[in-house]
């Protein structure tokens, strides 16, 4: 499975990071290197196997909490770490839809 | 009996005995800071007034007679874990200033109990790496050198090289940390102290920066199996606030640690003896299995046969859960901002990420990315939560016939910092040993276990079953009494 | 006789498909507890979760679980004992965490049916392919600043039901009726208020055109349509365009479009080139979502009667079609209405109802939730007049009078003396009084002009300040003037 430049375009694209020419090509090298190695696990029989789901060492069920307003209030701490603070919101340069 | 020298153990008794107090318990480790953190690293936020203040409210808590488990004794936060109103960075630049409103779950256990805590921790990037050189706070050094170079700077491990180096070194007398391939244990190894990864759901991850959810666990790392035992007791709990939190009760893990060994069925998994492992750490390990017998337990010879595919397993699913847990990391709502005066929203994202993010954190996520990809997540996603399924079913096999199995905790001792590792896979083969108990949810615990030609240490790994910490502490117990693993850093407090 | 649009080459088909978005009636977020109540001020309903702060984890309520599975029920639908959720990634500014936890391959409900009705009186299935339960996100303010858009995360995080149909629609009207009864199913379950003008629920709509037998072709989605109105006219709209492509010798390509109300057209959404990898997996913070039959069954038996059945035992109580259909659109008024009815004849009732009753609140502009007269006081007043206490016309005043105040009838009938009076001899007394004074008027009756008999009549009302019984005094006059 070998990466293009364009594939490491488009995947920085989704990733939503920025790379250079230099990095797209470095990235490409080394991501390449990386898929090669990852590549023997399609030589793995998998047949009938059931995809292990999350980290849990045991069967678990997921756990349910009471409908109760237990959170919110508390637009100051929320907002409180944003780069930008527009009074009650958080600024973003403007979005056209 | 100089204050840095008390395991936790000890110092619990003594501040008991009124023989030291927690002022000048913290009050050591702040000096310890103050001379030998400008080397290590260790620290990347020291909160030396506010330790002395809660060292103060402690010693007063202990007159009126209301004493936690953990009363008065100073430890180091991995600067993973978000501690109200102190900064949290996870060693990276993007999450700039950020101050948490909250407290972790764990870390609030441990203040719950009374510990006081030094500072935060410095770590690999997002806990991503295995020699904490890829911190955007510098790289942590090694406490230990080469008896033959110790001009050399050796790495403590990673990603909780801080932690890790923290405890060698005196600055803490006992550090949370976080493993998600080895974290905890390879660091520990490294420097030859104790840390444990206990079994997943163990420890809630509220409130840990998230690197990879279904691997994730919070862990102690400390001078000695006991005192791992005393702090992980404190760390563990159910926690309703995390969904994949186990609801069980809490074993008196420290009870555990004098257990005999007598009897028990240790796994020896032949798969683990791979090409080009180096002649001291096969010794090594031969010389644990022969203290363990000498002890009384039975070895076992048992293969877990999926052995080699565990890396490359781990190398798909972390990235790929990385790369959805870090897109929060936006420069909206937190941390740093990275926009020219006509960035549009796309533009802000992209410079804040690529200017905020690190080499390592960049490329994992670009790997992560491309496996979850449309066309790709069948050929790498999901056949790798299948073999990861292959791998879990291997341990459960074994556990008919063995009752803990014991491997190398590290395929070599510490390395340089400055062996230039180009290649990342090289890197990652540094988990070789670590990273199927993070894929089978199992505890594994690493204990010195020697020191190689050059004077470093060199550590075992303890595995066990699901929920069975205390027996891997009872072994590890037991190697580390028959190690009886005496030697200290060249750097130390 | 079904819909097509005219185009040069002849009529096209058109195909609809619905994906409606219904915000979940719960106190809380779906996985976390802030609260979900509309209009409150901005960032006030936010848990760190919901902002995506590190390490924050998601925590399942509950009740959303019921509401989707009572949903499921309502639509005739398979509940999945195991589901999963799993996460949808992209990049938005109203999407803190970079990715929406949905469920992707194992939705909590499968396919499901409803029956809706068309105004020619025919009914048609129209099949649901799935209800997932998923986050939704925040709101983005584009009109605040000149260069910035501002964020509100309230609604980030709060529950919504995505329910899927199929592509069975074929019309405008097919597209609305079915949008209408699934709200009204919806608000009938109290699972989702269907505030269409809050946002509580919107609808995608994808449609494409063909002709008669060809498989499908290509279709549009036309996002975040918010009333039944705008449904309807964006497929006409989105319809006719296509045709026109496709006649032009052009194709449709596949894209996702906005409805302009103001124009009636739809336009195309700025691209999102990769917004279609949302590369879902699922969600490590989160394990299966696994339900008991049993408790499945024991929701199923507390669900409220639906809109369908309800229709069903109002004819059979003996009111007409049309009756049962406009009493049961609100679950409120058929509450409203079985209170009057309560051991009364139902159709008196139905007609009191649905006639002075809804004249009287589209008069004073107010609905059955906030019902100016009491059900039980509507009822009172049927009992009097079935007991004789009232006329037909005489009832009419107390209930204008209830209109005002909502006081018991049998108050205002003391109050006003408004009793009707059935004592034959007082009411003798008075026609015997009329007819004394109008002898000419007798004269001319007997000589022919029967007509007079209502005059006679009036007069005895009017003495008697209407309050005569009226066969009473029919038939008292009756045997005096003919007998």
């Amino acid at each position: 499975m070998s990466l293009d430049a364009a594939t490491v375009r488009r995947v920085a694209n989704l990733a939503r990071l920025r790379l250079d020419e230099t990095e797209v090509e470095k990235l490409r090298s080394e991501l390449n290197g990386i898929l090669g190695w990852i590549e023997q696990l399609q030589a793995v029989d998998t047949e009938g196997v059931e995809p292990m789901a999350g980290g849990s060492p045991v069967p678990v069920a997921l756990p349910w909490r009471q409908d109760a307003v237990t959170d919110g209030g508390q637009a100051d701490a929320i907002l409180r770490n944003a780069p930008d603070r527009e009074g009650e919101y958080f600024g973003v340069p403007k979005v056209v839809e | 009996m100089r204050p840095t020298d008390y395991t936790i153990a000890e110092g619990l008794r003594a501040l008991d005995k009124r023989e030291i107090s927690s002022v000048e318990l913290t009050q050591a480790y702040v000096e310890a800071i103050e001379t030998h953190n400008p080397r290590l690293n260790a620290y990347i936020t020291v909160t030396a007034q506010q330790a002395l203040e809660e060292a103060r409210a402690s010693d007063a808590r202990r007159a009126e007679g209301k004493s936690g488990a953990l009363e008065g004794i100073p430890l180091g936060i991995k600067d993973l874990f978000c501690t109200a109103g102190t900064r949290t960075t996870a060693a990276s630049r993007i999450l700039g200033e950020f101050v948490p409103p909250y407290e972790s779950s764990v870390s609030g256990n441990l203040r719950r109990d009374g510990a006081v805590f030094l500072g935060k921790l410095n770590l690999d990037e997002f806990a991503m790496g295995s020699a904490n050189t890829t911190s955007a706070f510098g790289p942590v050094e090694n406490p230990w050198s080469r008896a033959n170079d110790p001009a050399k700077r050796l790495v403590p491990g990673g990603s909780s090289g801080g932690s890790a180096a923290a405890v060698a070194a005196r600055l803490a007398m006992g550090a949370t940390a976080t493993d998600t391939g080895g974290s905890i244990r390879q660091p520990a190894a490294f420097c030859g102290v104790t840390g444990i990864k206990p079994t997943y759901g163990r420890c809630s991850r509220w409130g840990v920066v998230a690197f990879a959810s279904s691997l994730d666990q919070a862990g102690p790392i400390a001078r000695n199996v006991e005192d791992c035992a005393i702090l992980l007791r404190s760390m563990s709990g159910f926690d309703p606030k995390d969904s994949t939190s186990a609801d069980l009760p809490v074993p008196d893990f420290a009870a555990a640690c004098g257990r005999s060994v007598k009897g028990l069925r240790i796994g020896v998994p032949a798969e683990y003896t791979m090409p080009g492992l180096a002649p001291e750490i096969d010794a090594l390990w031969q010389q644990g299995l022969a203290w363990l017998k000498d002890a009384g337990a039975e070895i076992v010879p048992i293969s877990l046969p999926h052995t080699k595919y565990a890396l490359p397993t781990y190398y798909v699913v972390a990235p790929a859960e990385a790369s959805s847990n870090l897109a929060r990391y936006d420069g909206v709502r937190f941390g740093t901002r990275t926009a020219e005066r006509d960035s549009d929203l796309r533009d802000l994202y992209e410079r804040t990420r690529a200017a905020g993010f690190g080499a390592e954190v960049r490329r994992r996520i670009m790997i992560g990315t491309y496996v979850l990809s449309a066309g790709y997540y069948d050929a790498y996603y999901l056949k790798a939560q299948k073999v990861r399924a292959l791998i879990a079913r291997d341990f459960a096999e074994a556990w008919d016939k063995v009752d803990a199995i014991v491997t190398p905790a590290t395929p070599s001792s510490a390395f340089p910092m400055d062996e230039r590792q180009d290649d990342p896979v090289t890197m990652y083969l540094n988990d070789v040993f670590t990273v199927t108990a993070n894929l089978a949810g199992l505890p594994g615990l690493a204990v010195p276990a020697g020191l190689d030609a050059q004077g470093l240490p060199l550590g075992l790994q303890v595995i066990g079953k699901a929920f069975d910490e205390e027996t891997v502490f009872a072994v590890g117990a037991a190697l580390e009494r028959a190690a009886n693993f005496t030697a200290t850093p060249q750097v130390r407090a | 006789m079904s819909y097509t649009i005219e185009g040069a080459s002849g009529p096209w088909e058109v195909v609809v498909g619905l994906e409606v978005h219904a915000q979940v009636l719960s106190k809380s977020k779906l996985f976390s507890g802030a609260a979900t109540a509309f209009g409150a001020a901005p960032n006030s309903q936010v848990s760190f979760v919901d902002a995506g702060f590190p390490g924050m984890l998601p925590v399942i309520n509950g009740e959303c679980v019921a509401q989707a599975v009572r949903t499921g029920l309502g639509l005739n639908a398979k509940i999945n004992l195991w589901s999963r959720f799993d996460r949808k990634n992209y990049f938005y500014a109203d999407l803190p965490q970079g990715y929406q936890i949905s469920q992707y391959k194992d939705p909590i409900v499968g396919e499901g049916v409803i029956e809706i009705e068309l105004t020619d009186g025919s009914t048609k299935e129209i099949g649901i392919t799935r209800l997932h339960l998923e986050q939704d996100a925040g709101k983005s303010l584009h009109d605040q600043h000149p260069s910035k858009s501002f964020i509100d995360l309230n609604r980030s995080g709060v529950a919504l039901m995505e329910i899927v149909s199929e592509p069975d629609m074929r019309s405008p009207e097919e597209a609305g009726a079915y949008l209408s009864k699934l709200r009204q199913i919806l608000r009938y379950l109290g699972t989702c208020d269907g505030n269409m003008d809050e946002g509580s629920m919107r609808a995608d709509v994808n449609v494409s055109v063909r002709k008669a037998g060809e498989d499908f072709r290509t279709r549009c989605e036309i996002k975040n349509v918010n009333s039944v109105r705008f449904v309807m006219q964006a497929v006409e709209a989105e319809a006719r365009r296509q045709v026109e492509l496709w006649e032009s010798g052009g194709t449709v390509d596949q894209e996702t479009r906005l409805f302009d109300t103001g124009r009636g057209t739809t336009r195309s959404m700025r691209s999102k080139e990769d917004a279609h990898d949302y590369r879902y997996f699922p969600d490590p913070d989160l394990p299966p979502l696994v339900l008991e039959q049993s408790w499945v069954d024991e929701l199923k038996a507390g669900l409220p009667e639906l809109p369908d059945a309800r229709r069903a035992r109002y004819v059979a109580m003996g009111l007409s079609p049309y009756d049962a259909h406009v009493l049961t659109i609100e679950r409120e008024t058929a509450a409203f209405f079985e209170i009057v009815a309560k051991g009364r004849d139902a159709k008196v009732a139905a007609n009191w109802v649905t006639g002075d009753y809804f004249a009287a609140l589209n008069r004073l502009k107010r609905d059955v939730s906030d019902s100016p007269v009491s059900a039980e006081n509507l009822g009172a007043l049927l009992d009097l007049i079935a007991d004789g206490t009232l006329s037909g016309k005489l009832a009419k005043e107390v209930f204008d009078a209830m209109l005002e105040a909502d006081e018991p009838p049998a108050a205002i009938v003391e109050k006003r003396g408004l009793r009707q009076v059935t004592d034959t001899g007082a009411i003798e007394a008075v026609v015997d009084g009329v007819l004394a004074a109008n002898a000419d008027k007798i004269a001319q009756y007997k000589a022919g002009k029967t007509g007079l008999f209502g005059f006679f009549v009036g007069q005895t009302m009017k003495a008697m300040g209407g309050k005569g019984n009226p066969a009473i005094v029919n038939d008292l006059l009756k045997q005096k003037l003919d007998g």
